[in-house]
């Protein structure tokens, strides 16, 4: 009998099990080990302030999802002993493995800044990148005032990069829809050089932020969170007021990579950007959220690279060359507010344009473009989620290699 | 599009970071160092700009974070090196992409 490791059973090592269950030869044996009961979509915890979604439409027991025939672990991992093959869970039992794949997500890291996680924590200082961040946010939004709102993003890399954007659009409709916008000063400050980095998507949704009266702060590097001042100081001393900051903290991979000496200075395991295998290990794979691999830390990047990696995995075991198939391929819903919302399709090297999508010069959904039929699409997502994706049943139209077709590229 | 930097022509996106790096050279440096108000460059300028390019050659994503925690320089003199929005001006002068998110 030969075995196959899965850490995680988040969005990815839960598609992972699904595909392999199916295809892995009989002698393999699965085993998924998690520590946590709850599967969250995740993608829900952006609506769960605003009241748009209930606690019941974002979690499910992880194990329903997970397919029968696996092993499937419900503990604390300590830490992968790569060379020994062995994974150490906390009780002390030991899981030897001939093939590991990492699926361990990211987590934030509040603890990483001076004063984040001090007494304004979750009282006006609140994360939505948790179940009870998010929860505890829409508690307090429910009675609040108005006053200077700020967005903020802590460092890069984070999941769900336009998660940000989206949670300052949603909650200018959602003050206007309380009819207390005018009480609401909306600010959104970021590390990088402004709200847009990419070029076209630069041109084409500057708009959004005059539109909705949104302030902006770039090249906003946060040293303190200043608690008794409600400031955030930057290591240049600038200082932005709030009286309600919406931070996303730092992002850092699960901290069983930093006990078994698996990761970077974030705990992300650094990874062959088309393979998905580990730089420094043969037999260890790694994929979605836990990868330091350059695309965006997202549900359908985790998706697309399962099918690479299943393909892979099947390669490995065979001792037949690995296929460089993962591109870098994302594909995500944007919430823009008033119930609409956009789509965009990139990869590591095509910057997000315009277009229709799936099907070229149809759509029905629009690329980079505000549109009712692309909320649907969101809304739609998470019966998507629960339904097909999780269980890895093929979704049409969509493959995991990003297509140029109904894009319009540039060509200068 | 096409710009001229230290009397060369170079390939630039419209912000005016490189698209080449092979292009890239200490004259080129010096000439958007100066256009982006951080005047002559040091030693100190110089260790950034090496340290920047080498993450960039292994393909590592660039953050504040790594870059003080890389024995270089820390967070405190990369902002006085490097004033207003340091990563964004130092990649520039390196010939390297600044760093961004998703759209």
């Amino acid at each position: 009998m030969k075995n196959l490791v899965i850490l995680g059973a988040g969005s990815a090592g839960t598609m992972m099990s699904n595909h392999l269950i199916k295809k892995l030869p009989k002698n393999w044996k699965i085993t998924v080990v998690d520590k946590d009961k709850v599967h969250y979509y995740q993608p829900g915890f952006l609506f769960l302030p605003f009241d748009i979604y209930t606690e019941d439409q974002v979690k499910k027991p992880k194990k329903k999802f997970v397919p029968k025939g696996i092993n499937y672990i419900e503990e604390s991992i300590d830490r992968v002993s790569a060379e020994e093959n062995l994974v150490y869970l906390e009780s002390g039992q030991k899981l030897s493995f001939d093939v590991l794949i990492v699926a361990t997500g990211s987590q934030i890291a509040p603890g990483e800044i001076d004063g984040m996680q001090g007494s304004g924590w979750h009282k006006d200082v609140f994360d939505f990148y948790t179940f009870e961040g998010s929860k505890n946010l829409r508690d307090y939004l429910r009675t609040w005032q108005g006053g200077k709102m700020v967005v903020h993003i802590t460092e890069m890399p984070i999941k769900c990069p336009v998660a940000p954007l989206e949670f300052a659009f949603l909650a200018d409709s959602y003050f206007k829809k309380k009819g207390m916008r005018e009480k609401v000063e909306i600010t959104y400050v970021t590390p990088l050089s402004g709200a847009f980095t990419k070029p076209t998507a630069t041109k084409k949704l500057n708009y959004l932020l005059d539109e909705k009266n949104i302030n902006i702060v770039s090249d906003f590097n946060v040293m303190q969170v200043d608690n008794e001042n409600k400031k955030l100081v930057s290591y240049d001393d600038m200082k932005v007021p709030y009286d309600l900051l919406v931070t996303v903290p730092t992002n850092m991979g699960d901290t069983c990579i930093e006990r078994s000496g698996l990761g970077d200075d974030l705990n992300f395991v650094p990874t062959n950007h088309h393979t998905l295998q580990s730089l420094e290990h043969n037999n260890i794979f790694v994929i979605g959220d836990a990868t330091n691999v350059p695309a965006s830390k997202a549900g359908s990047v985790a998706h697309f690279q399962a099918e690479v990696l299943t393909e892979n995995i099947l390669n490995f075991i065979q001792d037949k060359p690995l296929v460089p198939g993962f591109d870098g391929h994302a594909n995500c819903f944007i919430e823009t507010g008033n119930n609409k919302g956009m789509l965009i399709d990139f990869n590591y090297t095509q910057e997000p344009v315009d277009g229709t999508f799936p099907i070229p010069g149809i759509g029905p959904l629009k690329l980079l473009k505000e549109s009712w039929f692309n909320h649907l699409g969101k809304m739609a997502f998470r019966w998507i989620y629960w339904n097909m994706l999780l269980k890895s049943i093929p979704i049409p139209f969509v493959k995991p290699k990003m297509s140029l077709k109904g894009k319009n590229i540039k060509t200068n | 599009m096409e710009k001229v930097i230290a009397g060369k022509t170079i390939n630039v996106n419209e912000e005016g970071y490189l698209l080449d790096f092979d292009q890239w050279d200490k004259s080129i440096a010096e000439q958007i160092a100066i256009e982006e108000g951080i005047g002559e460059l040091t030693d100190r300028h110089w260790a950034v700009v090496t340290w920047l390019q080498e993450q960039e050659k292994n393909k590592v994503a660039l953050t504040i974070r790594k870059l003080g925690k890389s024995g270089v320089t820390d967070i405190k003199e990369f902002y006085a090196l490097f004033p207003g929005g340091p990563l964004k001006k130092a990649t520039k002068i390196a010939g390297i992409k600044k760093p961004v998110g998703c759209i």
